[in-house]
C-alpha cells in the first residue's frame, strides 16, 4: 500500500544531471532540482536562462538529452499533473466544453464531469460564461479558464509558465488568488515568473537559473533576503535599480 | 453583327425559360451532375480528412516530400486523371472486369481521384496550423495521437467544411475527366460540363447557356457559402 501510494502520488519530482539541447543550443546543463510535495517552488532567472524549459522537463513534456527525471521514483510522468501556459491554449469550443474535453481525456464523464465543470468554473468566477466560446473571452478570462480546466483535473502538481505575464494587474491578482486556492488544497505548485513581487508573495522555495545552470535552490525568504549565489545577487540588485 | 447579338439574346431568353420551367432534359443533367460530384466529395472526405490530419500530426520519414507531392497534386489536369482512370477501368485494365467504364461510378472514381489531393492537402494545412498551437497543451493533457487527431478535426470543422465545398466545386466544374471516363452518353453519363461542351459544338446554345447559368450559380453559391462559414466561425469561435 505504501509503495502504491508513492507511485500514484508522483512526488517528489527529482531531476538529476539534466542536459537539454534545443535547436542545437544547450539550454540546460547539469541541472539538479527537487520538487517537494505541497510546496510552492518558483523557478526564477533572467530571460533565456532556461526557466520554461526546466518547467517542461519537470512536467514530462520535454525529454532531457542527458540525465534523468523521476516522479515519485517513476521514470515516466504519472497522471495527476496539469500545466497552465503563458498564453492560455483554448480549444474552439465553449468554456465548459474546454473543461469537458480535458476531463474526457482523463477518463471522467457523465454526472461527475458535469459536477466538476460547474465547480471549476465557479471557483474561477466564470460560471456565468460557461457556454461562451472560449476563444472570444478576454485575456484574463482565458487564463482563468485555463486554471479552471486544471482545477477540474484536481492535479497533485500544477505547473504554471509565467501565467500572468500578459495580463493587467487586476487579472494577475485573480490568477494569484486561484493559485493560492490550489495550494490550500495541498496541490504542489511549480511556477516561473518575471514578477519578483509576485514570487515574494507566493513562493516557498526558489530555484535560481542562470545560463541554463542552477546556481541555487533555497527557501524563498532566505533567497530574497540574502541570496547565496553571485548571479542571484546581481539579478536581484538589477531589479532594485 | 446585329443578327449575332440577336441570336445570343434569344438563346439567353430561351435558356432562362428552360431553367425557370425546370425543363426535364436540364434537370436530369443537373441531377446527375450533383449526384456524381456529391458522391465523389463524400468519398474524398472519408479518405482526405483523416489522411490530411494524419500527415499534419504524424512525424515519419518522407513526410516533407509527401506534402510537396500532395500540394502539387491539387493541380492535377482533369484530362490526365481521366486518362489514368480510363486505363484502369478499360477492359484490359486492372479494374476492367468490373465493367465500370462509361457509367456514373466511373465518373465518381475520376472526380474522387481529382479532389482527394485537394481535400487532403488543405486539411493538412488547417490541421497543422491548429496542431502547432495545441500541441503542448494536448501533450500536457496526456492526449494520445488518435485523441489529438480527433480533437483537431473537430476544432477545425468549419475550415474543413470550406475545404469540402472547394472540392465539390472543383468536381462539379471539371469537364476533362468525366468526358473521358463517362463518355457523355445521353441520359446515362451526361453531366453539366460535358453537355455544355457538346451542345455548344452542336450549336444548341439555349441548353448550353441554361446549364452554364446553373453551374455558375452553383459555383458562386459554394464560394459564398465558404465565405459565410469562415466569417461565422471566426465570430463564433475565434
Amino acid at each position: 500500500m505504501g509503495d502504491a501510494e508513492v507511485a500514484v502520488d508522483g512526488l517528489p519530482i527529482v531531476a538529476t544531471d539534466v542536459d537539454v539541447v534545443r535547436r542545437d543550443t544547450r539550454v540546460l546543463s547539469d541541472v539538479d532540482a527537487t520538487i517537494r510535495a505541497a510546496r510552492r517552488t518558483f523557478i526564477l532567472g533572467p530571460n533565456g536562462s532556461g526557466k520554461s524549459t526546466l518547467l517542461r522537463v519537470l512536467h514530462g513534456l520535454l525529454a532531457p538529452v542527458r540525465g534523468q527525471v523521476t516522479w515519485g521514483g517513476l521514470t515516466a510522468p504519472p497522471p495527476g499533473q496539469a500545466m497552465v501556459f503563458q498564453r492560455a491554449v483554448l480549444l474552439r469550443r465553449s468554456a465548459a466544453g474546454n473543461i469537458r474535453h480535458a476531463l474526457k481525456l482523463a477518463g471522467v464523464r457523465g454526472a461527475e464531469a458535469q459536477r466538476r465543470v460547474a465547480d471549476a468554473l465557479s471557483t474561477v468566477g466564470l460560471a456565468a460564461l460557461a457556454e461562451r466560446p472560449a476563444r472570444v473571452l478576454s485575456g484574463g478570462e482565458q487564463q482563468r479558464l485555463a486554471l479552471a480546466r486544471a482545477w477540474a483535473l484536481a492535479p497533485r502538481v500544477l505547473f504554471l509558465d509565467e501565467p500572468t505575464a500578459s495580463l493587467d494587474p487586476a487579472a494577475a491578482r485573480a490568477v494569484e488568488a486561484i493559485v493560492r486556492d490550489f495550494h490550500a488544497l495541498g496541490t504542489t505548485i511549480v511556477m516561473t515568473t518575471h514578477n519578483l513581487a509576485q514570487a515574494k508573495r507566493l513562493a516557498d522555495e526558489v530555484v535560481f537559473l542562470d545560463g541554463g545552470r542552477v546556481t541555487e535552490h533555497t527557501a524563498a525568504e532566505q533567497f530574497f533576503r540574502s541570496p547565496r549565489s553571485l548571479q542571484a545577487k546581481t539579478f536581484l540588485e538589477g531589479e532594485r535599480l | 453583327m446585329q443578327s449575332g447579338m440577336d441570336t445570343i439574346s434569344q438563346s439567353f431568353a430561351v435558356a432562362l425559360g428552360l431553367v425557370a420551367h425546370l425543363d426535364p432534359r436540364l434537370t436530369e443533367i443537373v441531377g446527375l451532375s450533383l449526384a456524381v460530384s456529391l458522391t465523389a466529395t463524400l468519398i474524398s472526405a472519408a479518405i482526405g480528412l483523416p489522411l490530411g490530419a494524419a500527415i499534419a500530426v504524424g512525424r515519419f520519414p518522407g513526410r516533407a516530400p509527401l506534402i510537396v507531392v500532395l500540394n502539387a497534386a491539387m493541380g492535377l489536369p482533369p484530362v490526365v486523371v481521366g486518362l489514368f482512370v480510363y486505363l484502369l477501368l478499360s477492359r484490359a485494365g486492372p479494374l476492367g472486369p468490373f465493367g465500370l467504364l462509361f457509367t456514373p461510378p466511373a465518373m465518381v472514381i475520376a472526380q474522387t481521384v481529382l479532389i482527394v489531393p485537394i481535400v487532403a492537402a488543405l486539411t493538412r494545412q488547417f490541421v497543422e496550423d491548429a496542431w502547432s498551437e495545441y500541441r503542448e497543451q494536448l501533450a500536457s493533457l496526456r492526449s494520445s495521437w488518435l485523441q489529438s487527431t480527433a480533437t483537431l478535426l473537430w476544432d477545425t470543422r468549419w475550415s474543413l467544411a470550406t475545404v469540402l465545398l472547394a472540392g465539390f466545386g472543383r468536381a462539379a466544374a471539371e469537364v476533362g475527366a468525366v468526358m473521358i471516363v463517362g463518355g457523355n452518353i445521353d441520359g446515362v453519363t451526361r453531366v453539366m460540363t460535358t453537355a455544355i461542351a457538346l451542345e455548344t459544338s452542336k450549336g444548341d446554345l439555349p441548353l448550353a447557356l441554361g446549364l452554364g447559368l446553373v453551374l455558375i450559380t452553383l459555383v458562386m453559391a459554394l464560394n459564398v457559402g465558404a465565405h459565410v462559414t469562415r466569417h461565422y466561425a471566426r465570430l463564433r469561435f475565434g
